[in-house]
């Protein structure tokens, strides 16, 4: 028994955190957010080069072949840096669902090796969401089609699909309805099979904003104690203030709490643990409350300038405001939870969490 | 992350599982805030202690088994799942205990180590003071030096069961020129010593379940002091940490009311669901009980890689306390008008658990002090 992370791991987590802080600081992202198409490739290929997506894919198909374990680490750190959808969409949803096809099907051959050379953009429309996030610059959109025996994957080139896009609060979100035919030609998995890859990514999906609700938490966290140890009122920093310490206090603790329960929920799915659906709607719940503490309060320390466009707080806020509904929203996910406690023979109390 | 037990920790859960079983009282104890009870859960710690169970992180040649945390989380979570009965000296074990393998001479833990562990002795605690409770360095009762003796006077309060303890450990004030966390001395305290008046005060539940204790010119003899003269606060402050740390409110005790408290949800579901929060209060109050369990896996995981307690000791004191009060406020909430009845079989424990629970946030460091360590020494916030 051993709850926590190997030093590798941990050195890998904090590379990437020093690679994000230098490549992609709020003023790169700021700039990027006010492009039309919201993105850039310059940054991409940064990441690609780093190896960053192809952590999901095989080793013998050119990645790295990590797991969801080590997403959950990661996903904190691209939260932290509010790196845009398309990163993990491509990175681990896509990769994980491509990479969950039978060997030799044409359509790993095709895109695993593009997700790894950066070159590839893949959007996901799975069905709790009701847009498509990424769609406008896909190379390929992974879409769904019902049928009685479940739902079909299909892989639709960018040049099948009409995308029209919406705008998101967070200016880094990029939102689609889109219209496409499904056909013999773009299946790549049938209703059985499609069921599973689409139940797993649904998962995943869930996860992977969870680990970057608990990101963004951190840095709105880390940027408010920093302001309030500057901003001066009544002749000392409002930091001094007991009212100050507690509200960031909370968040501090809201954030310890949600992390244990993001690692469980990842080594649950990782290990298709029986309570998996019960511990990624439990991550998501905590890591998305502590998220929203810490826009709450962060803005609050903040005062006035919170409130404004100019101070960066504004761009975590509104990503963790937008991200906590994705991926399946409190409702959904609260519900899942209560299905799995409320089950006869439920494993529950004592001993329980790790069986 | 390994998150299967090895053969050893299975094989230690199957041993205590086992000796539970056999062991474990079958008809449920009074109170141990009365004395009856008292004396019923003092025979159960040493015949827990008997097996070694009783203080299992302690090492073997001071009465425990020297058990890692994995293994304590492992016999919290036996212990729980069969409604053992109330620990009545986590004084002795937690605090007094770990404090004087840190700080006692050879003498002094052979003389009382072994018997605290065998619960012959039973401690009570001496911090707060009427004017000394949040701010503890305003101790002012005094221990001055009297040749081989410390004479002391003054007056201790909301000392947890000191009306049914025969010690008691506390700071006093030794230099009486002295300022704050200076000139504090850690004193044991025989509590049949002459001079001594404890006065029980009846707690919420209407119990003596706490004291104050008057000291009229008390000889304490020097042998009975801990840790040097004036060293006082740093010896508690050890204390403290033990207390507010991993140990105090084991993961399983939250595990269990959880799992009763679904168990009530379901058996009253009907009635219940007329407010639809209380479905969704249920939820949290699971995902509180867990999520306490994965952090203190993870802490127990950190702490084998070689880190130490630090955020962890505040963060757990406020995390448990108000999710204690979450699980009883739901249980209450879906019992409904019920919920007030003392003497009804479902409602009995609820509602003895409710009250118990007001008193989370104030006791072992209030959870303002919490949130004010957290945000000074974690966060590295400006001093007031």
């Amino acid at each position: 028994m051993e709850f926590t992370f190997t030093q590798d791991q941990m050195a890998f987590r904090d590379s990437v955190s020093r690679f994000l802080m230098t490549e992609a600081p709020p003023e790169l992202l700021r700039e990027i957010w006010e492009t039309d198409a919201g993105r850039s490739p310059e940054l991409r290929e940064k990441i690609a080069a780093q190896g960053l997506t192809g952590l999901s894919v095989p080793e013998a198909e050119g990645g790295l072949g990590l797991g969801d374990v080590d997403w959950a680490l990661m996903t904190q750190e691209l939260g932290y840096y509010a790196i845009p959808d398309s990163l993990v969409d491509v990175a681990y949803i896509a990769a994980g669902m491509l990479a969950a096809l039978p060997e030799g099907h044409a359509a790993r051959g095709e895109w695993l090796p593009r997700i790894v050379d950066g070159s590839a953009r893949i959007a996901v429309g799975h069905p709790i969401n009701p847009w498509v996030a990424d769609a406008h610059l896909a190379d390929l959109l992974l879409l769904p089609h019902a049928t009685a025996q479940g739902l079909e994957l299909h892989a639709v080139p960018a040049s099948a699909a009409q995308v029209s896009t919406q705008r998101s609060i967070d200016a880094s979100r990029r939102l689609s309805s889109v219209q496409w035919q499904p056909g013999d030609a773009t299946r790549i998995a049938d209703g059985a099979a499609g069921q599973v890859l689409w139940d797993e990514a649904l998962e995943r999906g869930a996860l992977c904003v969870a680990g970057q609700l608990v990101g963004l938490a951190q840095h709105m966290l880390d940027m408010t104690v920093d302001y309030a140890g500057q901003r001066k009122q009544f002749g000392k920093p409002i930091g001094a203030f007991q009212a100050v310490k507690h509200h960031l206090a909370d968040v501090f603790t809201a954030i310890e709490f949600a992390k244990p329960v993001l690692y469980r929920a990842a080594a649950a799915l990782a290990t298709k643990d029986a309570s998996t659906s019960a511990r990624i709607a439990h991550a998501k719940l905590v890591c998305g409350e502590a998220a929203l503490l810490a826009a709450r309060k962060g803005i609050q320390v903040h005062g006035a300038m919170g409130y404004t466009w100019e101070v960066d707080l504004q761009m975590f806020m509104k990503r963790a405001w937008a991200l906590n509904a994705a991926w399946g929203d409190r409702a959904f996910h609260q519900e899942r939870l209560s299905a799995a406690l409320l089950a006869d023979q439920a494993p529950l109390g004592p001993g329980a969490t790790f069986h | 992350m390994d998150l299967r037990y090895t053969p050893a920790q299975q094989a230690f859960r199957a041993e205590v599982r086992d000796w539970l079983r056999a062991n474990a009282p079958k008809e449920s104890f009074a109170s141990y805030d009365t004395r009856e009870g008292f004396e019923q859960h003092r025979q159960w710690e040493a015949t827990l202690s008997s097996a070694g169970f009783s203080s299992l992180t302690w090492p073997k040649e001071l009465g425990g088994r020297g058990s890692n945390l994995i293994e304590w989380l492992i016999f919290e979570e036996e212990y729980w799942a069969i409604d053992a009965p109330q620990r009545v000296n986590q004084n002795g074990i937690l605090l007094f205990g770990p404090t004087m393998m840190e700080f006692g001479t050879p003498e002094q833990k052979a003389r009382f180590l072994p018997r605290t562990a065998r619960s012959d002795d039973m401690w009570a605690q001496g911090w707060s003071e009427p004017n000394a409770g949040s701010d503890m360095a305003a101790i002012s009762s005094k221990a001055i030096r009297d040749g081989d003796h410390y004479v002391v006077n003054g007056q201790k309060i909301w000392s947890t069961r000191a009306v049914f303890a025969n010690w008691l450990f506390g700071l006093f004030r030794s230099d009486p020129n002295s300022f704050r966390h200076h000139g504090l001395t850690y004193l044991l305290v025989p509590l049949d010593a002459p001079g001594i008046t404890i006065r029980p005060i009846r707690a919420l539940n209407g119990k003596d379940a706490f004291a104050e204790i008057f000291f009229d010119n008390v000889r304490v003899p020097v042998e009975n002091r801990l840790g040097d003269e004036g060293q006082g606060w740093h010896v508690a402050m050890a204390t403290a940490g033990f207390e507010r740390g991993l140990l105090l409110r084991s993961p399983a005790r939250y595990q269990r009311t959880a799992q009763k408290l679904v168990q009530l949800y379901r058996k009253h579901q009907a009635t219940a669901d007329r407010d639809p929060s209380i479905r969704e209060a249920v939820n949290r109050a699971w995902m509180g009980a867990e999520a306490y369990t994965l952090a203190s896996y993870h802490t127990v995981a950190k702490l084998a890689q070689g880190g130490s307690i630090g955020a962890e000791a505040s963060t757990n004191k406020i995390f448990w306390s108000e999710l204690d009060l979450l699980l009883h406020e739901t249980a209450l909430r879906i019992l409904g008008a019920r919920a007030e009845l003392v003497d009804d079989a479902e409602t009995h424990d609820w509602l003895e658990g409710f009250l118990f629970a007001q008193a989370g946030p104030i006791y072992a460091g209030s959870n303002e002090i919490q949130r004010n360590i957290i945000a000074e020494r974690v966060l590295g916030m400006p001093k007031a």
